[in-house]
């Protein structure tokens, strides 16, 4: 089967009861997982991936004659294709392989950022991001003298683009953006945001840690300039991560790290840097991590995107509701376009000791700030306590989630 | 509700974290030190009036879930009037309590009011909590002028 073949969604009715079943981590010890925004579990073809990559398919890439290299590195390639097919990028070369989104960002920064931001020169990003999207343009802005400019967000958690488009101007060289915040839910316009940033020249980087999973992502029509994802939250292995750039601009950049597979030639007076995307992936890559992360991205599509994101609105829809008849219960993060996050807070109770309950009673959820502390500070809590849903969430999982926090209310009346 | 449940959330901790005693800057104060606990955003700072080697008084502020504001409240009651060294001591034993073997003794016996902390054994990812407040009032005593963290 051809790789276009293969990413062409089914059309068959999505069954989270029978997608749980793909999860051994999910079968027989009755957890019940709620902080796949933290990580996503990994179905049994992942695992098989990596597993096969090691006793079949095993060798160094890009080094060697021999036949098993060959194919090691068909199959390592393979997956830049798959990458590039689901998330629309023109060309294969425009996906770089790093560990995670993190490492994406700071690459982007460390390049594109240090060859293109001066004194004076401003960074926009906005109010609810990720520490990963913030810290390093802050390293940049102090290495270079420029701003970092915050967009701020109204009290729903939603981006107030107006005050977004007033702190854009022609000093505004990069803007960085979450598609979907990991504390709040919150989907970003990107589109609209990207549009309005192109207009003033500036590059625009979108961090997809959280869209991935959840929503069909075309960065062609985006019209994006980088996009940065995690393997392991769209159900792969940790380790791998990608980084799309616009291959115009890739070509542009100066290299991130110096080492093996970067160069074309190295002489001690001066070496020449390869072409894109390799010049950005210094070292021996993640190689058994990036055969999991193609077997993840083939199951995500094998269930179809659509019917993924259809199953996890109406499940949305229906924790939102039920969550909202909890006395004391209030949430935190209710724009209008959001996606399957769920952050709240417990009146007079502290979201860790709500965490402690819900673990005791089987409930695995997230509490704290969520790597998003000016998040936090705008809705004046220390900590929230999260549940974020993903493809094997059930209505079942959210009504145990109820129960468990009526234990809560009990023990803490 | 299973019983491990209501032996971390005794009604006593319930109690301390409604209404923490001592919950404010003592009138005079002459060491401090502030408790972070990064993970959960708990932020402690424990007041101490310390003469002669003896805690005259002592005090605490800020924010925490039930098992830290309830461990710093219990905390500023038993050690108030005590020597340095034999809160120092307490601390030394509150924290043995707090993470033994939950199949073991749970100890304890000269801790006094601070058994009902002995639960925490069984939620090992709580011990940081109920031990926050000590740890600072630890870096009181010393008065490094450094946070204490529990990470
Ligand atoms: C919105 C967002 N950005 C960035 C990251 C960082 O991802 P990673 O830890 O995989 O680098 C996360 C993950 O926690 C995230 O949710």
């Amino acid at each position: 089967m051809s790789t276009a073949e293969r990413l062409a969604p089914r059309d068959e009715a999505f069954d989270p009861a029978r997608a749980k079943q793909d999860f051994p981590i999910l079968q027989n010890t009755g957890l019940i997982f709620l902080d796949s925004a933290a990580s996503a579990q990994k179905p049994q073809c992942v695992i098989d991936a990596i597993a096969n990559c090691y006793s079949r398919d095993y060798a160094n890439i890009h080094r060697g004659v021999y036949e098993l290299s060959a194919r090691a590195t068909a199959n390592f390639e393979a997956v830049r294709e798959t990458t590039q097919l689901f998330i629309g990028a023109a060309e294969a070369r425009e996906i770089v392989f790093v560990r995670n989104t993190t490492e994406a960002i700071n690459l982007v920064a460390a390049t594109y950022g240090r060859q293109n931001v001066g004194p004076g020169d401003e960074v926009l990003v906005t109010e609810m991001e990720h520490h990963s999207n913030i810290v390093p343009w802050q390293m940049l802005c102090e290495e270079k003298g420029a701003v970092l400019r915050v967009a701020p967000m109204d009290d729903r958690g939603a981006l107030i683009l107006d005050e977004f488009e007033k702190l854009l101007c022609p000093r505004t060289k990069i803007v960085a953006v979450a598609h979907i915040s990991n504390a709040l839910g919150t989907v970003n316009p990107v589109e609209e945001i990207t549009r309005l940033a192109h207009a003033q020249g500036a590059v625009v980087v979108i961090d997809g840690a959280q869209a991935i999973p959840h929503h069909r992502v075309d960065v062609a029509s985006l019209d994006c300039d980088f996009y940065a994802l995690s393997s392991h939250k769209v159900f792969g292995p940790t380790g791998v991560g990608v980084l799309y750039g616009k291959a115009a601009l890739l070509e542009s950049m100066p290299p991130y790290q110096g080492g093996g597979s970067m160069i074309e030639t190295v002489r001690f007076e001066k070496s020449t840097y390869a072409e894109i995307p390799q010049r950005f992936e210094a070292g021996t890559p993640d190689i058994g991590g990036v055969a999991g992360f193609g077997a993840a991205l083939d199951y995500v599509t094998g269930l179809g995107l659509d019917a993924i994101e259809r199953h996890e609105r109406e499940l949305l829809a229906y924790a939102t509701d039920v969550l909202a008849k909890v006395p004391g219960l209030r949430l935190i993060g209710t724009a209008p376009q959001k996606a399957a996050v769920i952050s709240f807070s417990l009146e007079g109770v502290h979201p860790h000791d709500v965490g402690s309950i819900l673990d005791h009673e089987g409930i695995a959820v997230r509490t704290g700030h969520h790597c998003a502390q000016p998040v936090m500070e705008h809705f004046g809590v220390p900590a929230t306590v999260r549940a974020s849903l993903a493809l094997y969430n059930t209505r079942e999982d959210i009504d145990a989630l109820v129960r468990a926090l009526q234990t809560v209310r009990e023990l803490f009346k | 509700m299973s019983s491990d449940l209501r032996e971390l959330y005794q009604s006593v901790i319930l109690d301390h974290n409604k209404h923490p005693r001592n919950f404010c800057k003592p009138k005079c104060s002459n060491r401090t030190a502030e408790g972070v606990n990064p993970l959960c955003g708990d932020q402690l700072t424990v007041y101490l009036d310390v003469e002669d080697g003896v805690v005259k008084d002592v005090g605490f502020s800020g924010t925490g879930c039930a098992i830290s504001t309830a461990s710093a409240s219990l905390m500023t009651q038993t050690i108030k009037g005590m020597k340095i060294e034999e809160a120092e001591r307490l601390f030394k034993g509150f924290r043995e309590m707090v993470t033994a073997d939950p199949q073991s003794d749970p100890g304890g016996k000269d801790l006094g009011k601070l058994t009902v902390f002995s639960g925490v054994r069984e939620f090992p990812m709580r011990v940081k909590c109920a031990t926050l407040a000590w740890h600072a009032m630890s870096e009181a005593l010393h008065d490094t002028g450094e946070t204490a963290t529990t990470e």
